[in-house]
C-alpha cells in the first residue's frame, strides 16, 4: 500500500518546490519509488509497476502520481494516467539523448541531459543537435565536466515562468 | 532550453524574440548537478524554492531571469 510507503517515513508534511502546497510523506515514498523504478527497469515505469511493487493498486498510484503532478514532483502525460517526465528522465523519445551506466536515456532538454548524468553520479555521453542548424552535437561528460567546452545554452524562458508550460520550457 | 554551436546561432534561432540567458555548458554542467544530483537518492526530499535560489545563487546565477519567485 501507499500508506506503507508513507509508515516509513516521519510524519510531517513536505513544503513543495515552487507553489508551497503541501506533500505528504506517502506522496514523497511514491515518488521516490517511481523514481528508483525508472533507472531498475531502463524506461518509465507503468502506473500497474508502480502498483506491483507498492503492494497498491494503479488507480491508488495514479492518484498519488495526480498530486506529485500539481506539486511538480513528476509530470504526468496530458491523460494524467502514466508519466511524461521524471525530471531529468523523459518517457517519450526527445532529441537529448544520453548514454549513461551503459544504457541510453531521453533527456526533456538539454540541462536535463546534463542531469541524467548527474542523477545517476556517472559520467556519460550526450548526443541532440544544435537547435538552429542541426548540426550534430556530441559532449563527452567526465567527472561532471564536458569535454567540449564551446557549446553554448540558451534558455528562453525566465525561471519564474518554468513551470508555465513545462513541455514547452 | 537547448544547445547551440554559438551565439550567432542562437541570434539566429531567435529570430527577433528577445534573449533568454546563454551560459557555457560547463556552467550548465556546474547547474545540473547541483540541481539534479540528489534526485535519486532514497531519501530524496523535495526542495524548497528557497534551495534552489541558493543553488543558483551559488552558480552566480542572478538576477531577475534567474528568480523563481
Amino acid at each position: 500500500m501507499i500508506a506503507a510507503l508513507a509508515a516509513k517515513q516521519p510524519a510531517h508534511l513536505l513544503l513543495d518546490v515552487h507553489y508551497g502546497s503541501d506533500m505528504d510523506e506517502g506522496d514523497v515514498a511514491l515518488r521516490n519509488l517511481t523514481y528508483r523504478l525508472f533507472v531498475e527497469l531502463g524506461r518509465a515505469p507503468t502506473a500497474a509497476d508502480v502498483a506491483a511493487a507498492a503492494g497498491s493498486s494503479a488507480g491508488a498510484v495514479r492518484s498519488g502520481w495526480e498530486r506529485l503532478h500539481d506539486a511538480h514532483a513528476l509530470v504526468l502525460q496530458s491523460g494524467l494516467t502514466e508519466l511524461r517526465m521524471a525530471n531529468p528522465f523523459s518517457a517519450a523519445p526527445t532529441a537529448y539523448r544520453v548514454l549513461a551506466r551503459d544504457r541510453w536515456w531521453y533527456a526533456n532538454c538539454a540541462w536535463d541531459a546534463f542531469g541524467v548524468c548527474a542523477a545517476l553520479h556517472a559520467d556519460g555521453r550526450i548526443e541532440t543537435s544544435c537547435a538552429d542548424c542541426g548540426q550534430s552535437i556530441a559532449i563527452d561528460v567526465h567527472d561532471q565536466q564536458p569535454d567540449d567546452r564551446s557549446v553554448l545554452f540558451h534558455c528562453l524562458v525566465p525561471a519564474s515562468r518554468w513551470w508555465d508550460d513545462i513541455v514547452f520550457t | 532550453m537547448n544547445l547551440f554551436r554559438s551565439e550567432e546561432h542562437i541570434d539566429r534561432w531567435l529570430g527577433g524574440r528577445d534573449a533568454g540567458a546563454t551560459i557555457s555548458v560547463t556552467k550548465l554542467s556546474e547547474m545540473a548537478h547541483a540541481w539534479w544530483g540528489d534526485r535519486l537518492d532514497p531519501d530524496w526530499r523535495p526542495h524548497t524554492r528557497d534551495q534552489n535560489q541558493e543553488i543558483l545563487d551559488r552558480l552566480e546565477l542572478t538576477g531577475p531571469f534567474w528568480s523563481l519567485a
